[in-house]
């Protein structure tokens, strides 16, 4: 392990990181701007898919609202990485020094939260398209599992993009590596997001949530620790 | 000069008399199921595959663990060929499954836990061949793959209690307190058999690896001359 810099622990490094991302972006907000074109596309995309049928529509709202951070979230996860490849921007990183960890952390929080200011302005369109009428408390509920989500998603997203954006075939194997492991966060946000839009009286929706933390907490430990092997080669 | 036969050869050749001789007690001694009929026999082959499947990536998992703690070729020779067999088996078990529910449940595929999560296995590591073979430096091939082996373990316990965790159509794991004995005899033979037999591919498919690996090192070009060398 590379010893860190004096006064600069991970969690400060992490902080670093996640500020230098989010200022890029305010700063370019074309990467922002495709990525919730593409979400609000694919919004589209299933209704057109489905067809005028409100009730199917509404059935399908939670799965399709998933669906679309999940497809956004290979946009967003594959761009984060392709600008640390450019002009070896990674290895310089590295050479800083910054650990591994904070790395990963960083980049994850980062993607975390950019996955998150999508909730915004895809959930609005996604209820005005599927007719779908929700009270603020229940908005409150869906944005929680939104957050979750994002969390489940970008835990091995970005584990996956580290890798995957130094091949040439990045934009075949990071949705190749990714989808068939967040089928339980896909899952579980699309039944709980389910139960708050439609209503929840079987009293399902703790054991979904419990599910999705669970495996948060398994992907964001497991990956965190992982992560440092695979970028030590650059080093 | 005689040549010795690797010992996996002998492993191998046990484990095709066991399958032979298991799936002959299980088509022609065992008894047919009494609601299925004889269409159950495929149980003899199915959970087999299932098992010994998950044996495979299991030992993947530990020879993912073993090559980033040492950082040695053969245990990610060892890793290859155990996610090979493992995803032959597998997608065997998804077939065996499919034909099994076509005759008891009327359809080829239901959305069921156990299914579906076999299924997600099963592409989990195959993607994990497909990242193998879009990588081409050796040493970050193997560190990659022992990583994403690490990861996608964390559904095959999931695919093992999903029956128990959640409603399912398949049933849950039997016990030989609940099968016949009859029926317990051609699965504990073709179990090993199959075990034994992916002992054997798994050991033979280490070697192909470590040869490859060998000549991957032979053809690396040699390194380019110095800038301001005598022959730059």
């Amino acid at each position: 392990m590379r010893p860190d810099p004096k006064g600069a622990g991970t969690v400060h490094q992490a902080w670093a990181l996640i500020r230098k991302d989010l200022l890029l972006e305010w700063r370019g907000r074309s990467r922002f701007l495709s990525v919730v074109l593409f979400g609000v596309v694919t919004l589209l995309l299933f209704s057109f898919a489905v067809g005028p049928d409100s009730v199917a529509l509404r059935a399908g709202a939670a799965g399709f609202l998933v669906l679309a951070l999940l497809l956004s979230s290979t946009l967003s996860l594959a761009e984060s990485f392709r600008l640390e490849q450019e002009q070896r921007a990674l290895e310089g990183l590295m050479l800083l020094p910054v650990s591994g960890t904070a790395l990963y952390y960083g980049k994850a929080i980062g993607s975390t939260l950019f996955l998150l200011l999508l909730a915004p302005i895809l959930t609005p369109v996604g209820l005005v398209l599927y007719a779908v009428e929700l009270e603020p408390l229940r908005l409150a509920g869906l944005m929680a599992v939104w957050l979750l989500a994002a969390a489940g998603l970008s835990a091995p997203g970005t584990l996956y993009a580290a890798m995957t954006s130094r091949l040439q075939s990045q934009d075949v194997l990071l949705p190749l590596l990714l989808f068939p492991l967040v089928v339980p966060v896909l899952m579980a946000s699309v039944k709980a997001a389910a139960l708050i839009l439609s209503g929840d009286p079987m009293s399902q929706l703790t054991s979904w949530v419990a599910l999705l933390i669970a495996f948060d907490v398994i992907y964001w430990t497991l990956c965190g620790l992982l992560f440092p092997h695979t970028i030590e080669e650059d080093l | 000069m005689t040549r010795r036969i690797h010992w996996s050869n002998w492993v191998g050749l046990a484990g095709l008399i066991l399958l032979l001789v298991g799936s002959a007690v299980g088509l022609f001694v065992a008894p047919p199921e009494r609601h299925m009929g004889d269409v159950q026999r495929i149980m003899y082959v199915h959970v087999p595959s299932a098992w010994v499947a998950m044996v495979c990536y299991t030992f993947a998992l530990v020879c993912a663990i073993a090559f980033l703690l040492q950082r040695t070729e053969r245990w990610d020779a060892r890793m290859t060929g155990a996610i090979e067999v493992g995803v032959v088996l597998n997608a065997l078990l998804l077939a065996q499954g499919m034909i099994w529910a076509r005759a008891t449940w009327g359809v080829w595929w239901d959305w069921d836990v156990r299914l579906t999560t076999s299924l997600v296995m099963l592409l989990l590591f195959a993607g994990i061949l497909a990242l193998r073979s879009f990588v081409e430096d050796p040493e970050r091939r193997a560190v990659w793959s022992a990583v994403t082996t690490i990861v996608a373990f964390v559904d095959v316990p999931l695919v093992y209690f999903c029956v128990r965790w959640w409603r399912s159509l398949h049933q849950i794991q039997s016990t030989p307190d609940t099968v016949d004995p009859a029926m317990v005899v051609p699965l504990r033979l073709n179990a090993f058999a199959f075990l034994f037999l992916a002992i054997w591919m798994i050991s033979r498919r280490a070697d192909i690896e470590r040869l490859i690996r060998r000549r991957e090192h032979v053809s690396e070009p040699p390194p380019l001359a110095i800038e301001g060398g005598p022959h730059a």
